[in-house]
């Protein structure tokens, strides 16, 4: 039976790492449920550019200037997960909290839970994704974009990491 | 895989244990330094560490050794290439044992399910340690060598108990004055896999290797590197063979192989997708030591004259099971849409639970869902239609034939 103490240590070990690239250490604050909710409306200054924000588990969201946020996987995570074979996404209008999981991606040896960079409302999702998974490791910033949002908490941004933020945690994981 | 096996027993060659694919293990060089040093012991490195490195290697914590679980070409681009050219394997980490004496093959049926006295010298079975409830201990190949000693591999990890249970029979053996002796050899061990193996191989050796059919052994040398045993047997389903060669020279071997331009390295991702396509179990999840043959269907796997004598451990407890059938069977299932991974419930049409997957995972080559699970008897039969559950939805699935992949063993 030792051995299969070993196995489970192993199959907790392979668990980590999907730790790691879905749930790792909270960098960024708690979910702010609390907080003011800011309209839309105010959505329009400099804040909301279009510039990625990062969470720490590997999703991005980009703000365009009607307020609605693209939201895909960072490099480092189709880097991880390795060729991307079935995309499970949201139905639009499901509303998700910060944090909410609101899909998976699926390689063949791995399924990592997606996990929502803002609260807000589903308003679309990538239907290219459906026959052609594998844009989301080919242009994972670009044509495999996820799922778009509406932004209920614009304040929620500000917690996320920007490029360079995301760099330095990406590199803080991997030494 | 199985059910063409039944008809042929001895037709296959198994095992390798324990990818667990839940998670992305690709980034491995975290896993490995994200481990608590201070409880646990330092991975064990095969002599092939350094190489693997060097071209690439993802190293991840398989079983306590640190090994590769891909290399720089996607997962399914070297699945791919292993099913249409030929990839290189080290499965150093997994035990090898000779077993000496004279009353070898009667210390070994001691352990075992298989009739190794029936095996022609050099042929090799896939066979299982049971224990007296009937559970699997591990699955391993013994081939009966014309050198005086029966070659074992068994599985990575399994190698503390599997040595143990052996060393514990050995005492009661030699105590009963049988002679009989266990000597785990320090050999590295490489797999050569896909349909192009034989031509690969060919050209470093004198021999003739169309003479050497699946599940059978040699020792030869190979590309000038003498005392490799050859067998022709493999985790892939692929025609292949598993090459014990000196730890000091398996880089020599691996360069030499590689340098044939058709020649890849394959890692641990794509010898569980490639081991799942061809419907071979994985110890730890797809069977273990609360699983019997029967359930497992491995029925194949007990020789005749065995069923007869029933003589080995838990054989009242299996050999009633192949008559009587068993409430739960392990089968292979296919469906469309999310994949299904181990721990997936299955359900009935009607959505009871009967059962559960062991394995699973999107198919590179069918490009379908393929899995193995246990399931109720009752549902067990190919063909029949029952439901898996993921993510709280329910989606159709069919039990379905193994392997999902036509094996291509070279039978002569």
């Amino acid at each position: 039976m030792a051995a299969c103490g070993l196995f489970r240590s192993f199959s907790s070990n392979f668990s980590t790492f999907r730790s790691l690239l879905t749930r790792s250490a909270l960098l960024s604050p708690q979910r702010p449920a609390l907080r003011p909710h800011y309209g839309r409306t105010i959505a329009s200054s400099s804040r909301l550019s279009e510039a990625l924000k990062f969470t720490d588990k590997h999703e991005w969201v980009r703000v365009d200037d009607s307020g609605t946020g693209t939201v895909g996987i960072s490099n480092f995570a189709q880097e991880a997960l390795g060729d991307v074979v079935y995309c499970g996404l949201p139905e639009v209008g499901t509303q998700l909290a910060q944090q909410d999981e609101f899909g998976a991606l699926e390689s063949v040896k791995a399924a990592s839970e997606l996990y929502s960079p803002l609260t807000g409302e589903v308003v679309e999702v990538n239907t290219l994704l459906a026959d052609n998974p594998g844009l989301v490791n080919k242009s994972c910033y670009k044509d495999g974009w996820l799922m778009k949002m509406t932004i209920a908490n614009p304040a929620e941004l500000d917690a996320l990491m920007d490029e360079a933020a995301y760099e330095k945690y990406i590199r803080s994981i991997e030494d | 895989m199985w059910a063409r096996l039944t008809v042929a027993a001895g037709l296959r060659a198994p095992r390798e244990s324990l990818l667990r694919v839940t998670g992305a293990g690709c980034a491995g060089k975290f896993l490995r330094e994200r481990r608590d040093f201070s409880t646990e012991a330092p991975l064990k490195k095969t002599p092939l560490f350094d190489f693997h490195r060097h071209h690439g290697g993802k190293m991840v914590d398989f079983a306590g050794w640190s090994m590769p679980v891909q290399y720089k070409d996607s997962h399914i681009a070297s699945h791919t290439h292993t099913r249409e050219h030929c990839s290189i394997f080290d499965v150093s980490h997994m035990l090898q044992t000779k077993i000496h004496g004279k009353d070898r093959v009667k210390f070994m049926e001691s352990l075992v399910v298989a009739d190794i006295a029936e095996l022609k010298d050099n042929q090799g079975t896939l066979t299982l340690f049971t224990n007296e409830k009937g559970g699997i201990i591990d699955d391993l190949i013994v081939t009966k060598t014309d050198q005086g000693y029966l070659y074992v591999v068994s599985n990575a990890g399994c190698a503390d108990k599997d040595s143990a249970h052996m060393k514990a029979k050995l005492a009661e053996y030699k105590a009963a004055g049988f002679d009989v002796d266990l000597e785990f050899i320090d050999e590295a061990l490489v797999a050569l896999q896909g349909p192009i193996m034989a031509q690969v191989l060919q050209a470093g050796l004198k021999g003739d290797l169309s003479k050497l059919t699946f599940m059978s052994s040699t020792l030869v040398t190979v590309f000038g590197i003498p005392d490799c045993r050859v067998t022709r047997c493999g985790y892939t389903g692929e025609d292949g063979v598993e090459i014990s060669v000196p730890r000091s020279k398996v880089v020599e071997l691996a360069e030499k192989l590689l340098s044939n331009s058709e020649v890849k390295l394959a890692g641990l991702g794509a010898r569980d997708s490639l081991r799942l396509e061809a419907g071979l179990c994985l110890y730890g999840n797809d069977i273990d030591e609360t699983t019997t043959p029967v359930e497992a269907s491995l029925v194949w796997t007990i020789g005749k004259r065995r069923r007869q004598t029933k003589d080995f451990p838990g054989a009242d407890i299996i050999i009633p099971q192949i008559k009587a059938k068993t409430a739960r069977r392990r089968v292979g299932l296919v469906s469309t849409g999310p994949p299904v991974r181990q721990h997936t419930p299955i359900l009935s049409p009607a959505g009871q639970v009967i059962g559960e997957v062991t394995s699973g995972c999107p198919s590179p080559c069918l490009r379908k869902n393929i899995a193995m699970g246990y399931v109720d008897a009752a549902f067990a039969k190919n063909g029949t239609a029952i439901q898996v559950e993921i993510r709280k939805k329910t989606v159709p699935a069919t039990v379905t034939k193994m392997p999902f992949v036509p094996t291509n063993y070279y039978s002569g």
